[in-house]
């Protein structure tokens, strides 16, 4: 089982997730995703997973097609809490190279004001 | 001693879950490191939603067999399903390719599966399934890490 939680912070959108990811769950992240994104405005998302003790390729396709629909409003996306097994797959799918990862989400928080500061 | 076991389920999603606590379950005695039990349940996961999505088309009068079978340490995991079957297997096995973009899947089950496991042998026919094997050692390994 999957719980979802988001919380929004301006244009930055953080998701939590905790449970495994797998197909039979990624279809309900996505929606919840996808409508938060769009209900938010958001520009920055960060997927909190450090509750996730295991998630497939699934979670991948998922976050993938999430990055695909900030990345059109010229948004980021952050990834934070992953454990030895999720960051393999993010290794083995090449996602770091188009996401940022953080240990923790408030690294990710104060790295996006950071970059923020600096574009002001 | 050899110790095999077997289960079968219909090609439903809220089924991968219980399908790779199952191996996982059955390989715990083995007394696995925590991320070679993790590695094993995400083949067993990747394998399973083939069988589902792809070989069964989300059919969930389809069924998915497992059989699993420990000796000398190792576990040997068949996952078989009669479905579709793959038409080309080495177009399969390459990262990001997938037949279903609509779906999101993100077309690294298969390179995960090589990438966790020892040994991954693929058979399919489109007129009788996919049979997905692999061997993974488990028992044995911990000791190489006592300094």
């Amino acid at each position: 089982m999957v719980t979802m939680k988001a919380e929004a912070r301006g244009k930055v959108l953080i998701i939590r997730l905790t449970g495994e990811l797998d197909h039979y769950y990624s279809e309900q992240v996505k929606e919840f995703t996808e409508q938060q994104i769009e209900a938010n405005q958001t520009q920055h998302l960060i997927w909190n997973l450090s509750g996730l003790p295991f998630m497939d390729s699934s979670g991948l396709g998922v976050i993938l097609g999430r990055y695909r629909q900030v990345n059109e409003m010229g948004g980021s996306v952050t990834v934070c809490g992953l454990n030895t097994q999720v960051k393999r797959l993010f290794q083995l799918s090449g996602l770091f190279k188009i996401m940022y990862v953080d240990q923790t989400e408030q690294e990710a928080l104060n790295r996006l004001e950071e970059s923020s500061c600096k574009t002001r | 001693m050899q110790n095999t076991m077997t289960i079968s389920f219909n090609a439903l999603g809220e089924n991968e879950a219980f399908s790779r606590v199952a191996v996982a379950s059955f390989a715990a005695k083995l007394n696995p490191t925590v991320d070679d039990l993790a590695e094993l349940k995400t083949a067993v996961s990747e394998a399973v939603t083939n069988a589902i999505i792809h070989g069964y088309d989300s059919n969930p009068a389809g069924i998915v067999y497992i059989s699993a079978t420990i000796e000398d340490g190792e576990i040997d995991v068949v996952i078989r399903d009669e479905g579709r079957g793959i038409g080309d297997i080495e177009q399969a096995k390459e990262p990001l390719f997938t037949t279903k973009p609509d779906m999101e899947r993100a077309g690294m089950g298969f390179t995960i599966m090589e990438h966790f496991t020892d040994l991954l042998e693929i058979e399919s026919s489109t007129s009788s399934g996919t049979i997905v094997r692999f061997k993974k050692q488990l028992a044995g390994k911990r000791a190489n890490c006592v300094k």
